[in-house]
């Protein structure tokens, strides 16, 4: 087993590294820098926008900006933002407290309705309670989130006024109070996440507890004479969810990544809303560190599936 | 405009047939800016009005909190280091300049106890030196008195290259000096005109020396007050959240009694301006949203809601159309668009003039930009044009299509004028927005009809305003027949301004295209009234002379001004807020208040 580990460690390190030369290069390549806004300023004497590039590194050559960057990186110095010039990994720290809240709390939301849903489409597949739920599950996830979140909005922001549809991180109020203000604007946000997740994890937990509930174990069980909810709990669910637990481990990556379209609708201080107004300002060091935060937590949460799987599933073994 | 009708004109202000506002409409008509303007009065005896801007609280506080919105976030909080103007925003909400300016071109007293002026021996006669005196008992927001060493501080900051300050610009130039500690003098190299930049407006704000002075140069990024500011400004900090929310709180040790009227702010960034226009104007939710750059249509519908009313405001940003001078097809010495060519079509000047009569920018208002971009006469050169109030613009599909006949351009089989075996095609570029590509298609619907053949051409904006000199498609190189954009006016003084037209400015391969004449247009005339015109001291003189470089430009036919477009903001019922084209929107902060 930490044979297994070490080994599955060592061929990860020279995919990490990879990633990370065709982010920085892609980057590099891609149109658009930094500071262009400057360029467009009269106000800026064309020697300062010089100047400012020169400090930054930016008209080097690629190959010797990487080496910089890996070697700072490899020393934890994740650089810092050309836009609002800090440290990077600050930036990130302050955001990945309202993504785990809001992302998280999606993923939770998403395994409440699809658990139950799905297990329950399964055990009567094709009543009238498995077609409808199937009809939603299509509908949810055909229909994108930017859309539902939008649709959320006009009904209870803007008609009806309920819900406030800009997101705040801090609310200046306390106890009760605080906790209300911050239901009401996660609300809505949380929702769009969370049953856009429930929809696709619905149809993956009704097909994987269909593969099971026929199995013969599963009669053995119930002609014992135990009831349908022990043998649906422990002989049927305990099996099923194997396949699941290895798709929420590989979403896994998306809770500490952030929801790009929602966060930017919801006006969502998280770090999807970080990536994409890095973006938008060409802000090189900022992308380069959340993509590969990114990069680094899908090939750990693949381990970590891979060894889940493993435990759940003692006919599976690692050489 | 000749200087001897400026100078009429400024005598009627002064015998008062002219009102101040109606002057400076009309020098905005011809070009200039309101700042200017309002220099050229107070240099010729007619006083700056003391601007009051109405405030109804009768005390500070009490008014609860105060939430404005904008759709960029803000960055960064010093006011040296910001880019945008949303980080100017953020930066003003804590620190102050000197002075700013009004919309009617008046300069505003922040931490200056009064504007500097012949009368009160502020203005040195020979246009080398002013004399700025202090407010006295500010305090700074930890508690430390304003003295003239923030200020001479400041200006030892932000010139040094190795800050790299945004503002060095109004810095590097100038030397400042302590009289005393309430009074600084601002030397200049050479006799300046302009002699309100540095410590004025968007790149002015005082910052404090005891707490920068260890962050001068090499180490500015480090300085904690970066995100931590202490200003001397209504708010004070409470925190910052770069890229998402700054909060304030009342300063209680305000320099200006009774204000402010808010106990918090906040600013929340971050989403697009449409959802930030709603925000206001239909759900509420917020007092304020910075740059509505959402069309006129959209937002008159949220305003029929009556949460909230959009607010323009004149400034000095025109849309307009450059045609190349130069041959952008031909690759001379490895650039193309090189000066030793010349442009194929519009080297002829019946053409260019045929295209200015091909502008639609009546429709263009009325359809695609509506209260938020008039049709502009600016730039035009002839004033009675400018007093009369039916000023119309000229759109002339038989007129134009007569000067072409008669240039030579005669229609081919294809409909499509030639001349010389030279087809009348060119291609028109801009950048991807969609009010931009409506006008594309009305100016191309004009020439078609004039027997002209336009391809349209649409570059994403990070890619048409970057400065990459790889990459052929930015504005600055400029690789096509015409091109069209908003220019915008960073700086009150016409001199950074009207440089895009000097022939030593061209962009070109050598500067790696940072020079910022781009439509690559020369001309020895104005190369030399623009020497002239840095040299004058006198601000009337020197007005006469923009004026005249603007019709130079203009009356040459390759800049074709399309649209002014206005600063628009929106605000909620209620809230009273004051604005100018000329500074930023949070300038006057201290006095925004909230009526019950």
């Amino acid at each position: 087993m930490g044979k297994y580990i070490l080994r599955r460690l060592t061929i990860a390190l020279p995919s990490l590294l990879g990633i990370s030369v065709i982010l920085f290069v892609l980057l590099a390549l891609a149109p658009g820098d930094p500071f262009g806004e400057l360029a467009t300023n009269s106000n800026i004497p064309p020697e300062v926008a010089a100047a400012l590039r020169v400090k930054f590194g930016i008209d080097d050559p690629i190959y010797i900006r990487y080496l910089r960057w890996l070697a700072a990186m490899l020393q934890g110095d994740w650089g810092f933002s050309f836009a609002s010039r800090i440290d990077v990994d600050q930036l990130i720290l302050q955001r990945v407290p309202t993504t785990l809240f809001v992302v998280g709390s999606s993923q939770i939301l998403a395994l409440a309705v699809a658990l139950p849903v799905g297990v329950y489409a399964a055990m009567r597949p094709y009543s009238i309670f498995d077609q409808i739920a199937n009809t939603f599950a299509f509908v949810g996830f055909s229909l994108p989130t930017f859309f539902t979140g939008l649709l959320l909005i006009l009904v209870f922001s803007v008609n009806l006024g309920w819900l406030p549809f800009v997101y705040r991180a801090d609310i200046a109020a306390t106890g009760w109070q605080w906790a209300w203000e911050y239901f009401k604007q996660a609300i809505m946000p949380i929702s769009v996440l969370g049953l856009f997740q429930a929809a696709s994890y619905t149809r993956y937990v009704r097909s994987a507890v269909l593969d099971v509930i026929r199995l013969d174990y599963v009669t053995t069980a119930r002609s014992k004479g135990l009831n349908e909810g022990k043998v649906v709990i422990k002989h049927v669910v305990r099996n099923a969810l194997i396949p699941v637990v290895t798709l929420v481990a590989l979403q896994m990556p998306a809770v500490f990544g952030g929801a790009i379209v929602t966060e930017q609708i919801f006006r969502i201080p998280g770090i999807g809303s970080l990536l994409i107004s890095a973006i938008l300002a060409n802000d090189t060091p900022v992308i380069m560190a959340v993509t590969f935060v990114f990069a680094c937590l899908v090939v750990l949460f693949n381990l970590l599936a891979d060894i889940i799987y493993g435990w759940l599933d003692p006919r599976i073994s690692y050489r | 405009m000749q200087e001897r009708e400026l100078r009429d004109l400024i005598a009627d202000v002064k015998t008062g047939r002219l009102s101040r506002r109606s002057f400076v409409q009309q020098m905005i008509a011809v070009g200039l800016t309101a700042p200017m303007a309002g220099m050229m009065l107070a240099q010729s005896g007619v006083a700056m009005a003391q601007t009051t801007f109405p405030y109804k609280p009768t005390k500070a506080g009490g008014g609860g909190l105060l939430k404005l919105l904008y759709w960029q976030a803000v960055t960064l909080l010093n006011p040296h280091f910001a880019i945008g103007t949303k980080d100017q925003e953020g930066s003003r909400i804590f620190y102050e300049p000197l002075a700013g300016w009004d919309a009617e071109g008046n300069l505003v007293p922040a931490l200056a106890a009064e504007i500097p002026s012949k009368e009160n021996d502020g203005l040195a006669e020979d246009g080398r030196s002013v004399v700025w005196k202090l407010k006295r008992g500010v305090k700074w927001h930890d508690g430390k008195p304003f003295t003239a060493d923030d200020v001479v501080f400041t200006w030892e900051y932000a010139r040094n290259p190795e800050t790299a300050a945004v503002s060095i610009a109004s810095y590097k130039d100038v030397k400042v000096e302590k009289i005393d500690d309430f009074t600084v003098r601002v030397v200049f190299a050479k006799p300046t005109p302009y002699w309100a930049d540095a410590f004025v407006g968007n790149y002015g704000p005082i910052l404090p020396k005891h707490v920068f002075a260890d962050y001068i140069g090499s180490k500015s990024r480090e300085a904690p007050a970066n995100l931590k500011p202490v200003g001397t400004g209504a708010y004070m900090f409470v925190d910052f959240k770069p890229g998402d929310m700054v909060l304030a709180k009342r300063n209680p040790d305000y320099h200006v009694p009774n204000r402010p009227q808010f106990d918090t702010l906040e600013v929340k960034g971050g989403g697009d301006a449409v959802s930030a226009a709603r925000a206001v104007l239909q759900t509420g939710e917020y007092d304020y949203a910075w740059n509505m750059q959402v069309e006129d249509e959209i937002l008159l519908r949220l305003e029929a809601a009556g949460k909230g009313k959009v607010t323009i405001t004149p400034s000095g940003n025109v849309e307009f159309i450059q045609l190349n001078a130069t041959d952008p097809w031909t690759e001379v010495d490895g650039e193309r668009a090189s000066v030793k060519t010349k442009h194929p079509l519009f080297s002829d000047p019946a053409v260019r003039q045929a295209i200015g009569l091909l502008i639609d920018r009546t429709s263009i208002e009325k359809f695609i930009y509506g209260r938020t971009g008039t049709a502009t006469a600016n730039f035009l050169n002839n004033p009675e044009r400018f007093r009369s109030k039916n000023t119309k613009f000229e759109f002339n599909i038989e007129k134009a299509n007569a000067i072409l006949e008669a240039a030579g351009w005669k229609k081919g089989a294809d409909g499509i004028r030639a001349k010389d075996g030279k087809a009348l095609k060119f291609v028109y570029q801009t950048s991807i927005n969609a009010p931009r590509q409506k006008t594309q298609a009305i100016i191309k619907q004009a020439c078609q009809k004039a027997g002209i053949d336009v391809e349209l051409k649409s570059v994403v904006a990070s890619v048409f305003f970057s400065s990459d000199t790889a990459n052929p498609d930015t504005y600055p190189h400029f690789y096509c027949d015409a091109q069209m954009y908003n220019t915008t006016m960073p700086q009150p003084d016409p001199q950074l301004f009207m440089n895009q037209y000097v022939s030593w400015q061209i962009a070109n391969k050598e500067n790696k295209w940072q020079g910022r004449n781009i439509c690559r247009w020369q001309n020895k005339e104005y190369d030399e009234l623009y020497k002239q015109a840095e040299q004058e001291l006198d601000a009337v003189k020197r007005a006469a002379m923009y004026i005249k470089l603007n019709d130079m430009v203009v009356g040459d036919n390759y800049i074709q001004p399309i649209a002014a477009r206005s600063r628009v903001s929106a605000v909620k019922g209620g809230v009273t807020a004051h604005f100018s084209g000329w500074d930023n929107d949070l300038w006057q902060l201290a006095n925004w208040y909230r009526e019950a």
